[in-house]
């Protein structure tokens, strides 16, 4: 049996249920028993501008989007305008035939930029400045078209449902889309009924007419449409498989590690894990009356800070979600916890910056500021997940080491991840372990908080706690919490918190700390979502032939200098990979390990890295034709 | 053993500057929990900084010292996340109307069941006696260069304005009376702000215990009398007594009024009370039924060093 890898692209303007749309796809293909990578590109805008879904499909386990389209679904101008060059020889563009003579002009969301280059294209291959001028070169590139009228597709099905709402309800034209490329591509039906009616659980009556217009859509395609290259027959599902968006890996992660509060201010790409925690913020306890986390809408991103402080102060588990710019706001209050011992999880999904930035797109722009961030010195613990799946163990992980060490623990994510549609293994809560560290049931008389003791970690009382007071206070202090500015305690102080950083590398075991996959002549070194194209990357190279080494670093403060030193020894030639402009993780790994990265290949165009461009540079770097600076570049 | 004043006092030096109203504002607080004989264990003190930041130490309770404007933040936190404490935040007016005015604001939006109170002296002290947000337009203390080219924030006003349910002032140097005002506070259900004046004798040469007092005031007889008044005195009634906009605002707007009196006559006591806006944690209680008994800070999570947490319901759904 042949393998399948099929790349679907739907688009359209924001707020016409492109993502509906996408989530449908992506789960009857998922129900059918194939893997999927998916990916939402979206501006940042309410309604109008132009976002786009690829939906990877594969019948084994895939990391990563590719270049290529097989199919691309589109039902309004724009998508067609700018994507039409990513669907390959042999792929398929399904299109509104209404929209032949649209003009690139009369498409307003097209911006100057894109514009200029699609005519200059459109220009030197003689063609008209519309949609029948762009689908001719796709049609020269060996594309096939199918085009429909989605108008007629309403009125035909709204005479026959005599249903005459249907007529004009454009609402449907996501559905439409979906049913015609799951009719092309001759996926069984069933699941399609299956999806629409679970997604629409809750208004049966809309459920019933996309069920139709699904149906009639899917019918169309089949009949009507030519054969096409590619089909998605049913193949055999794994069980305990989950159909999972990038936020809900580190959002179950809390609930399941015990994240009782957690304070937020909204942000994108971060704020959908806290709203999926508050939806779900009445928890089943086990052989217990139900939980609960407390999910705080603050009025910023300082006072969500100040907040988690305040809760993990009373001994709860405790954390908040931010990207770059609410990150920027807490620096201060990080440095108080660090100065306090306080146990706290910043959940952070960098984008695109500086400022303002890209502010709905990719970008690991944060990593030095993580580990930087802060006046003073004062430990803390940065760590990045790598995979959706890993995120959801790696919080619980996160949430020990915070109460183990008693340090604010940054955990990294990214834009990547957050608005990503995958599959992967269902989660094993029990894999998770619980350790609170020195966090105290009972205090005895004489309680000090800041006690001086053998592993410079002293015992936790909670706010509230019977005899557990103690002061706290961002001056330095003494073994009570009070206030002191004497030279010599202060540099006692000084040497106990921060010898918790060589405790941090000691104790954490050396996979959570890095994680190699194999070290060849050529190694690369990256860190988070990334991750996911690199993977797919080597291994197509090693179809080739061609073995490439990978460490993944996980642990990026304090930096395991010498564990990733001892694993890369029989590395010659270091190559960095990550999505930022300055190769930060390359920097942190030349601070720590003193070794030069022999090759970069970073993205910083606001889209994620696709395995296929990680491939074409990781080539050409082995066949010595590569700069020693690699910028990726695709993704519209 | 009933607790006694001495109880809730600490044997850390205190280096406020002699004759400091801030002396005042400390022995009414411990007054008033010795008065209500709450467990030094189930009281927290919030201080954010400046010279009033060093409260925490002074008392023994928890005391948690923050950061410069941000003591709300904390407070909030601790109290949300464990409403069984008694919450007392302070901080200066720089502190809580300059930098923290924000969370000001939106405290009292959430109207948490904790109090707050401000040392009011006019001038950041602990940076040499800059302008704070309460020294009026034009008016020079000691250290300013020139006099001050900002207006003044009526706390009083903010307050209400911002949505506190209970918006008192008091004085430092009356502190029987501003012990009766921490005590209504902290019995208050919801967000109570106490405005409290307090002369700063090193660097406010303008608004003094002396002038406070109205030494400079001779009336006809020649009698001198206190600037400062209370409004119990003269029978002013600010409880909001039932769920009317008629009384709500007929309250609010009498409150406002009383606030903007200043110069001669300076109004103290209580303000504006109303117990018929939900405190926070009601609110919370509404969305999660077992809050209340069962809070973020009481729950247990692990069994066996492992989530107790049974997320399988949600991972059913998931999965396809």
């Amino acid at each position: 049996m042949s393998s399948v890898d099929f790349t679907w692209l739907i688009g359209g303007p924001q707020g016409s249920g492109v993502e509906s749309a996408a989530n449908i796809f992506s789960k009857v293909c998922a129900e059918m028993g194939y893997q999927i990578f998916g990916k939402r590109e979206f501006y940042s805008n309410i309604k109008g501008e132009h976002s786009y879904f690829t939906v990877r499909v594969a019948d084994k386990k895939i990391h990563s989007n590719v270049n290529d389209v097989n199919l691309m679904a589109s039902f309004d101008a724009e998508t067609i305008f700018r994507h039409f060059n990513e669907v390959i020889s042999g792929g398929g563009i399904i299109y509104d035939s209404n929209l032949d003579e649209t003009k690139t002009d009369a498409v307003h969301t097209l911006d100057a930029p894109f514009k200029e280059r699609l005519h200059k294209e459109l220009e030197l291959k003689n063609k008209p400045f519309t949609i029948a001028g762009v689908l001719e070169i796709a049609k020269e590139n060996g594309v096939k078209l199918f085009p429909v009228s989605f108008k007629s597709i309403l009125e035909t099905l709204s005479e026959e449902t005599e249903n005459p709402r249907l007529k004009g309800l454009v609402r449907m034209y996501n559905v439409i889309a979906v049913a015609l490329s799951l009719g092309l591509v001759k996926m069984p039906p069933g699941s399609l009924q299956k999806t629409i009616e679970s997604i629409f659980s809750r208004k049966p009556e809309i459920a019933k007419i996309n069920q139709q217009t699904a149906t009639y859509s899917y019918n169309h395609a089949t009949v009507k449409f030519e054969n096409f290259n590619y089909t998605l027959p049913e193949t055999k599902k794994e069980p305990g498989t989950l159909l999972v968006q990038g936020f809900q890996g580190t959002a179950l992660g809390k609930m399941a590690s015990g994240c009782r509060f957690q304070p937020y201010y909204p942000i994108t790409p971060a704020s959908d894990e806290s709203v999926y925690l508050e939806t779900n913020e009445i928890l089943e306890i086990t052989d217990d009356r139900p939980g609960s986390t407390a999910v705080i809408q603050t009025e910023d991103e300082i006072s969500a800070m100040g907040m988690t402080i305040g809760g993990a102060l009373t001994g709860t588990r405790s954390a908040t979600c931010t990207s770059g710019p609410g990150f920027a706001l807490m620096t201060e209050m990080l440095g108080w916890a660090g100065m306090n011992e306080v146990p706290i999880v910043i959940t952070n999904y960098q984008r695109s910056g500086p400022s303002t930035g890209l502010p709905t797109r990719h970008g690991q722009d944060d990593l030095l500021f993580a580990v930087f961030a802060g006046h003073g010195d004062f430990p803390k613990i940065v760590y990045a997940s790598g995979e959706i799946e890993e995120s959801f163990y790696d919080t619980g992980n996160c949430f020990n080491y915070a109460d183990v060490f008693q340090v604010p623990v940054i955990h990294m994510m990214d834009k990547f991840h957050a608005s990503s549609v995958i599959t992967c293994k269902r989660f094993d809560p029990q894999k998770i372990s619980i350790n609170r560290g020195k966090l105290l049931e009972k205090v005895d008389d004489g309680y000090r908080r800041f006690e001086f003791t053998d592993d410079g970690i002293s015992p936790r009382s909670r706010l509230g706690m019977d005899n557990g007071i103690f002061w706290n206070t961002g001056d330095e202090s003494d073994e009570t919490g009070h206030i002191t500015e004497d030279p010599i305690l202060r540099v006692r102080m000084m040497d106990k918190r921060m010898s918790r950083l060589d405790l941090i590398l000691k104790n954490i075991p050396d996979v959570e700390q890095a994680v190699s996959f194999g070290v060849e002549e050529y190694t690369i070194i990256s860190w988070g979502s990334t991750m996911g194209p690199v993977l797919d990357a080597i291994d197509l190279l090693k179809k080739e032939g061609i073995s490439i080494g990978l460490i993944q670093l996980k642990l990026m403060n304090p930096f395991p200098s010498d564990y990733v030193s001892s694993l890369l020894k029989d590395a010659k030639v270091i190559i960095d990979i990550e999505a930022n402009y300055s190769g930060q993780l390359g920097k942190l790994f030349k601070q720590n390990v003193a070794r030069d990265i022999d090759y970069f290949i970073l993205k910083y165009s606001g889209r994620a890295m696709t395995c296929t461009e990680v491939y074409d540079s990781l080539k050409k770097i082995v066949q010595n034709k590569a700069n020693k600076r690699e910028v990726l570049m695709h993704g519209a | 053993m009933a607790l006694k004043l001495a109880d809730y006092k600490t044997d850390v030096h205190n280096d406020w500057c002699p004759g400091c109203g801030d002396f005042g504002i400390v022995n009414a607080i411990q007054m008033a929990l010795a008065e209500m004989g709450i467990e030094r264990d189930k009281a927290a003190m919030f201080s954010g900084i400046g010279c009033s930041g060093k409260t925490s130490h002074y008392i023994n309770t928890y005391g948690v010292h923050t950061l410069h404007g941000r003591v709300l933040t904390f407070a909030q936190g601790a109290k949300i996340a464990n409403p069984d404490l008694t919450v007392v935040a302070v901080g200066g007016d720089g502190d809580g109307l300059g930098i923290g005015a924000g969370h000001f604001v939106a405290a009292g939006r959430r109207n948490v069941d904790m109090t707050y109170i401000i040392f009011d002296n006019g001038v950041y002290g602990l940076t040499k006696g800059q302008a704070s947000p309460t020294l009026k337009l034009g008016e020079k203390t000691k250290s300013l260069p020139s006099p001050n080219t900002n207006s003044n924030v009526n706390p009083i006003g903010l307050a209400i304005a911002s949505g506190f349910t209970f918006v008192a002032r008091g004085y430092s140097y009356d502190v029987r009376h501003l012990k009766d005002l921490i005590v209504q506070a902290v019995n208050h259900k919801g967000l109570s702000f106490l405005d409290v004046l307090q002369p700063c004798p090193t660097y406010n040469d303008l608004n003094t215990r002396d002038w406070y007092a109205g030494t400079d005031l001779i009336d006809e007889a020649q009698k001198r009398h206190s600037r400062i008044y209370k409004l119990e005195d003269q029978g002013f009634e600010p409880v909001v007594h039932y769920d009317s906009e008629v009384e709500v605002n007929e309250k609010l707007s009498q409150a406002l009024i009383k606030s903007l009196e200043w110069g001669n006559k300076i109004p103290t006591g209580v303000f504006y009370k109303n117990e018929l806006i939900s405190p926070y944690t009601q609110r919370l209680k509404d969305k999660i039924p077992n809050y209340l008994e069962n809070p973020p800070a009481r729950q247990n999570i692990s069994k066996n060093g492992h989530p107790n947490t049974d997320i399988s319901k949600i991972l059913d759904s998931l999965e396809v």
